[in-house]
């Protein structure tokens, strides 16, 4: 349904140009559940807007192909894009507050969508707002959907973003950090929500969140990128048991657990390469463990370890073929 | 000299209590924190869990005297700063408290360079000659890591994690005995993370330092902690040894927050506690965990239960330990 190919993806900035994403490629059917994860400055984040080509025109520079339903969006024009933003593809945003108009109910900012796409009246957007609002299971829906967004709690006001963004019955929708500004026990309330919606309205979900447990959850498969390139991607629990990538592998190892006593935890030395800084061979080689003098000459590619399993990694690749 | 075991602070009933509203709108009372006792003995961490509005960045700010408590008594280092003489018993012990926020990048004057950012607290206590205050700049970047020729750069020439081992730096500066760290690795990138969780370990060790680690991530928390606070609504609901908590919760809330961690293996989690933390200003009769708590029988209705002993070192508030 929805394929990325050789996405590339460059801001400008005071100096000229840097780049943020390079030559991602992955792949989406219908009715799945994809996790992207990396750190701040990784690229999630990037990528998923380039899908709804939310990045500002003018400042920015994007190759590659986005396919979905067999047409290429980056070069669909603006009025055709509009008419899948919200109808076919909807996103949800890490904080809903500033995602919210604060003067207006929610009701009418749920029948927004519906009025634009389905060409509602304000009665009958109100009353499928109800709906929708019955449906992200706020409860007394009729009464709330007069409401203010000040008037509800985080977990409820993410809620109403995601009623808004299921309104039209999207067949993908797109969630980056949904639940990192809400609590644990309205996290796991929320994750829980999405699973159940993407079973009823039978949609595809991409969860982008620095948190590899919560995506590993939610997720089938799972992207971890690094420096605006795809390091690894695997089944969910083929990376959580066996990550592949040294970069991946000391993510996992970095994580404190809630499971058990581990003492001292395992630190990935240095930082993430600034972009437009990135070194010229493998860019997570200054930090990692494993680095040969060939991986600082030349980027290494996203090659297969097993079927479904990619790794950026010739060392752990040509390790893992002799080992067998 | 007292016996090492004693504690360095004991907390004793501690409340406070803020007034809202006014100018035209019903003034009320909210009860950010409602009867907290505790102590920190030298040399431990007691980690402080809750969600947002639990009361425990209140709790962490009135036991450096950031702000004052309404009700209750706070002793430091033998000394009551809650009370009448609490303001010169306070400037008595000040120097040995310090504390880190969440943010470094807002804990830290731009304009200023980081020998000055480090030398604040030598500053305003005075009596220190110039090279006295250059050497000791450079002794306390080296002790969290850093570069002494880093003093003369400016904060913005710095990735987060770095600032915030500036920021714990500057903390360090006076020899404290306690910190209070509220959030103080939230905003950073897990690789980051495992690094400053490390060294506020190792600082821990080689200078005896305790700290009070407020915190909403219960894996994070495990990673630091001696003894745990569990915070629900201003109360704290459990105080336990780390070990047993994570092990055996005795709290239907402790239970609830952790069942709430996202698990790679689907459908290990069981389905999260519902509903969202009370408002603090209409405080129902009895246990406030009440309405969403799966095990509540008429008493929790009626009568607010108290932290009590159930086990050696384990203290739970909940009447299901009525008979224990």
């Amino acid at each position: 349904m929805l394929q990325i190919e050789n996405l590339s993806v460059d801001f400008r900035v005071d100096s000229g140009w840097i780049s943020s994403v390079t030559d991602v490629s992955f792949t989406l059917g219908p009715r799945a559940s994809l996790g992207i994860v990396g750190e701040s400055g990784s690229g999630k984040s990037v990528t998923a807007l380039s899908v709804l080509r939310l990045h500002a025109a003018r400042n920015t520079r994007m190759r590659g192909r986005i396919m979905f339903d067999g047409q290429d969006l980056l070069t669909l024009p603006e009025r055709r894009m509009r008419e899948i933003r919200g109808r076919d593809i909807a996103m949800i945003f890490q904080d809903p507050m500033h995602s919210l108009n604060p003067v207006l109910t929610i009701g009418d900012q749920i029948g927004e969508t519906l009025r634009i796409h389905q060409k509602l009246d304000a009665a009958a957007a109100q009353k499928a707002a109800i709906g929708l609002l019955d449906m992200v299971r706020i409860p007394d829906a009729a009464r709330r959907v007069t409401d203010y967004p000040h008037q509800l709690s985080g977990g409820m006001r993410q809620r109403v973003m995601i009623a808004m963004a299921i309104a039209c019955r999207p067949r993908l929708l797109i969630a980056d950090e949904p639940t990192t500004a809400l609590d644990v026990t309205v996290q796991a309330q929320i994750l829980d929500l999405l699973r159940d919606l993407r079973e009823e309205i039978g949609m595809s979900v991409i969860l982008i969140s620095h948190d590899l447990g919560l995506v590993a959850e939610f997720a089938e498969r799972v992207l971890v990128m690094y420096a605006g390139e795809l390091v690894e991607e695997a089944p969910s629990l083929t990376m959580f048991a066996r990550p592949a990538h040294p970069y991946s592998e000391g993510l996992l190892k970095a994580i404190p657990s809630a499971d058990e006593d581990v003492g001292r935890l395992y630190a990935i030395p240095g930082r993430i390469p600034d972009p437009g800084r990135r070194p010229p061979g493998c860019n997570f080689a200054p930090r990692c463990p494993l680095v040969q003098p060939a991986c600082t000459a030349a980027p290494p590619p996203l090659a297969t370890m097993e079927p479904g399993h990619l790794i950026r990694c010739p060392v752990r690749l040509a390790a893992m073929e002799t080992t067998g | 000299m007292a016996d090492t075991t004693d504690p360095i602070i004991r907390v004793r009933n501690l409340s406070r209590d803020f007034q809202v509203g006014g100018r035209g709108r019903k003034r009320q009372t909210l009860h950010a924190v409602s009867d907290a006792s505790f102590d920190v003995l030298p040399g431990e961490t007691l980690g402080v869990v809750g969600e947002s509005g639990s009361g425990k960045s209140t709790i962490g700010r009135m036991l450096v005297g950031l702000l004052p408590a309404t009700r209750g008594e706070i002793e430091l280092f033998g000394e009551t700063i809650t009370g009448p003489s609490g303001k010169q018993a306070l400037a008595k012990v000040r120097h040995k408290l310090q504390f880190v926020f969440q943010d470094p990048h807002a804990a830290m004057n731009p304009r200023m360079r980081i020998s000055d950012i480090i030398a604040e607290p030598i500053d305003v206590r005075g009596g220190w000659t110039r090279k006295d205050r250059a050497d000791r700049v450079a002794e306390l970047l080296e002790l969290v890591g850093l570069s002494a020729a880093f003093a003369d750069r400016f904060p913005h020439e710095f990735s987060g994690g770095q600032r915030q081992r500036i920021v714990i730096a500057r903390a360090l500066a006076l020899d404290p005995a306690f910190i209070v760290c509220d959030e103080a690795v939230a905003a950073l990138d897990v690789s980051m993370q495992a690094q400053v969780i490390n060294l506020l370990m190792d600082l821990q060790q080689r200078l005896g330092l305790s700290y009070l680690f407020i915190a909403h991530d219960l894996a994070v928390v495990r990673a630091v902690s001696t003894r745990i606070a569990v915070l629900y609504a201003g109360e704290i609901v459990e105080l336990s040894d780390k070990r047993s908590l994570y092990t055996d919760p005795k709290h239907p809330y402790t239970q609830a927050l952790l069942a709430a961690i996202p698990r790679p293996e689907v459908g290990t989690r069981k389905p999260p506690i519902r509903g969202e933390v009370p408002s603090l200003l209409n405080r129902p009769p009895g246990c406030t965990l009440c309405p969403r708590c799966p095990k509540a029988f008429d008493r929790c209705r009626t009568e607010a239960p108290a932290l009590r002993e159930v086990a050696p070192g384990r203290k739970v508030a909940c009447h299901l330990y009525d008979g224990v």
